[in-house]
């Protein structure tokens, strides 16, 4: 699942799954649902990302701001993500395919453009026995 | 609970304690400030007088970690904060600068009164929405190769005038006049060019706006002379920044400042506070990274200026030059300044996270025309509130290093905004009061309905009350372009 969550001036986003991978790509579900309706957005183009970082919580900042990468340079939004996580000797890296399509004005209802992902609130932590939270703030 | 002590009236002081090389200081009133007591309580490890206490603990800061009344709580630093670093021995660090790099506000004046435009308000509205490419996934006509990013990185406002955007004559209204000198292109990297290569004269979402405001009072008939305001007016301001290109730049930036921090062993009590020694090679490389984001913004507000003019030109029948820039303020800058510290003149780094550069009369860097005056600090309001200019003071420059705040400051969050408002009543509301709104997607205005916001009357009456900037002009909304 995912939700968003509040800060002042901009916005929370946490995912929470079964494994890393799924509450990173619930986190990346939350990222899309404040710029668009992300239940209309076809999941048809693959688009591929990967990303390394040292530790868990740069590598979700990391794969969230490349997600928004991806969104610009390809003018698409996304709304399903099958992401891999491979922990080496000295960091992570992940590899995700993102899947969408590109934007439609009318039929996503564009909501506010995400400026950034930032290490604010990061927070990785195991909340249960099978269940993984990831979040931080956005910019927007 | 943060500790804050009342020094003079509307300034707090945070006083030092564990880590902070500085005190924290605070320009607010009782209210505004038992605001910001009550929120770091409600969340007290994330929360605006802690981002400041936490911005007072980075090497090198001098004086006071210090915020002015619009703060708010941000990404590592408060938004509405200055942090000002001594160039030997300071630092450079990413929360006090952010994401939205020179995010700014660019002023134009137009020969018009309200009476005048009255009867075509709505055309006008029309030709703006229309003119002004703005919201999620929107693209300029402009679409550059690589090597003319690089020239707008290098360049700034300047290569806007060169490619036919703009007019020469703004360049003397800019701050660094549209152009930071020490901007390396070469730094910046191809995705984040990538994403300018469409978004060049774009205005972007969230809290970034084209909106056209009459002069409703002048509070100082002099000053307004000299910057040629007038009762009664329509003036033009455009809020946006530096787009994709400078929100990447922040994200590359983010990982090599994260190592940096590791490298050089400094201590950041917030990892979104990650910094560089200003003179090592990493800090450097930042600086130069963001004066070229800098110089992307310069870029982007004067080909949506131009673009502005081009509606007036068609709507109102006005040649472009009648439509001229009153100023242009950055909000998200690191700038090397002169100012006094314990009675020397010293050579710094000023940090502005969601603030202004406000310098006093005969400041150097205020344009020749407004020398007498102070420069131009332009506040922007909510689209259903005022906005002001003001000028800033000599106190200022002994006081904030000459700095002074942006805008309102939000008080509500974007997702409760949503739970209180929705965009539609928002617009039927701002329309009853005569202010037209276009917008690009309802969601995003309700996330910016005015109650969203402190009242900005009684922001600016701090500042104003505390000689930190001098009120020249209100104005009210009239037309709000939102993305």
């Amino acid at each position: 699942m995912f939700e968003l969550f509040e800060h002042q001036a901009d916005v929370g986003v946490r995912g929470i799954g079964r494994s890393w991978e799924e509450a990173f790509q619930e986190t990346a579900k939350a990222l899309f649902s404040i710029m668009v309706r992300i239940e209309r957005v076809k999941h048809v183009h693959p688009v591929r990302v990967q990303v390394r970082a040292p530790d868990l919580g740069a590598l979700l900042v990391k794969f969230l701001n490349a997600l928004l990468v991806a969104r610009d340079k390809k003018g698409m939004v996304f709304s399903a993500f099958d992401v891999v996580l491979t922990q080496g000797k000295e960091d992570w890296a992940l590899t995700c395919t993102a899947r969408g399509e590109k934007l439609n004005v009318v039929r996503h209802e564009p909501g506010t453009e995400v400026k950034a992902a930032s290490y604010s609130e990061l927070v990785l932590k195991k909340t249960g026995a099978k269940e993984f939270l990831a979040q931080c703030i956005v910019d927007v | 609970m943060v500790k804050t002590e009342s020094v003079d009236q509307d300034v707090w002081e945070i006083p030092r304690s564990g880590k902070m090389n500085v005190p924290g200081r605070v320009w607010a009133n009782k209210a505004l400030m038992d605001a910001l007591q009550e929120e770091a309580g409600e969340k007290p490890e994330w929360n605006a007088l802690n981002q400041i206490q936490n911005v007072a603990m980075l090497p090198g800061i001098q004086k006071y970690s210090l915020a002015l009344p619009d703060v708010h709580c941000g990404y590592g630093a408060a938004v509405g904060s200055v942090g000002a670093f001594g160039w030997e021995e300071g630092v450079i660090a990413f929360g006090l600068i952010g994401f939205d790099i020179n995010c700014g506000l660019q002023t134009l004046a137009t020969p018009f009164t309200e009476a005048e435009v009255l009867p075509k308000k709505k055309e006008l509205a029309d030709a703006l929405y229309k003119t002004i490419p703005a919201g999620l996934g929107s693209s300029g006509k402009i679409k550059l190769s690589l090597d003319q990013v690089d020239e707008v990185l290098e360049k700034g406002a300047r290569f806007a005038l060169e490619n036919g955007y703009g007019l020469k004559e703004d360049l003397h209204f800019l701050e660094e006049s549209g152009r930071m000198q020490n901007a390396d292109a070469s730094l910046v990297s191809v995705d984040a060019k990538e994403r300018l290569k469409s978004q060049l004269g774009t205005l972007g979402s969230g809290n970034h706006y084209l909106e056209v405001q009459v002069v409703e009072r002048v509070f100082d008939e002099k000053s307004a002379r000299a910057l040629g305001l007038f009762e009664g007016q329509i003036l033009v301001s455009i809020h946006c920044g530096s787009r994709g290109l400078g929100h990447q730049v922040g994200a590359d930036s983010l990982e090599a400042l994260d190592k940096a921090t590791k490298k050089y062993n400094l201590f950041v009590p917030d990892r979104e506070l990650v910094c560089a020694p200003i003179q090592s090679e990493e800090g450097q490389n930042y600086l130069k990274a963001v004066n070229a984001a800098t110089n992307c913004a310069f870029a982007n507000r004067e080909v949506l200026a131009h673009l502005t003019r081009g509606a007036f030109e068609r709507v109102m029948g006005i040649k472009e030059k009648e439509v001229c820039t009153l100023y242009g303020v950055g909000h998200n800058t690191a700038k090397v300044e002169k100012h006094k510290v314990d009675s020397k003149t010293r050579k710094l780094l000023v940090q502005r996270k969601g603030s202004t550069r406000g310098f006093g009369p005969g400041s150097r860097d205020v344009p020749e025309k407004y020398a007498r005056v102070g420069q131009p600090v332009i506040v922007g309001g909510t689209m259903g509130t005022h906005s002001y200019v003001l000028t800033g003071t000599e106190k200022a420059m002994k006081e904030t290093f000459g700095s002074a705040l942006h805008g309102a400051g939000r008080t509500l969050s974007r997702v409760k905004a949503l739970r209180t408002w929705n965009g539609e009543s928002v617009v039927q509301d701002l329309a009853r009061k005569g202010i037209l709104v276009r917008g690009h997607g309802l969601k995003g205005i309700a996330e910016e309905a005015p109650g969203a916001y402190k009242d900005i009357d009684e922001v600016v009456d701090v500042v104003a009350r505390a000689g930190l900037c001098k009120k020249v002009v209100r104005v009210k909304p009239w037309i709000v372009v939102k993305g």
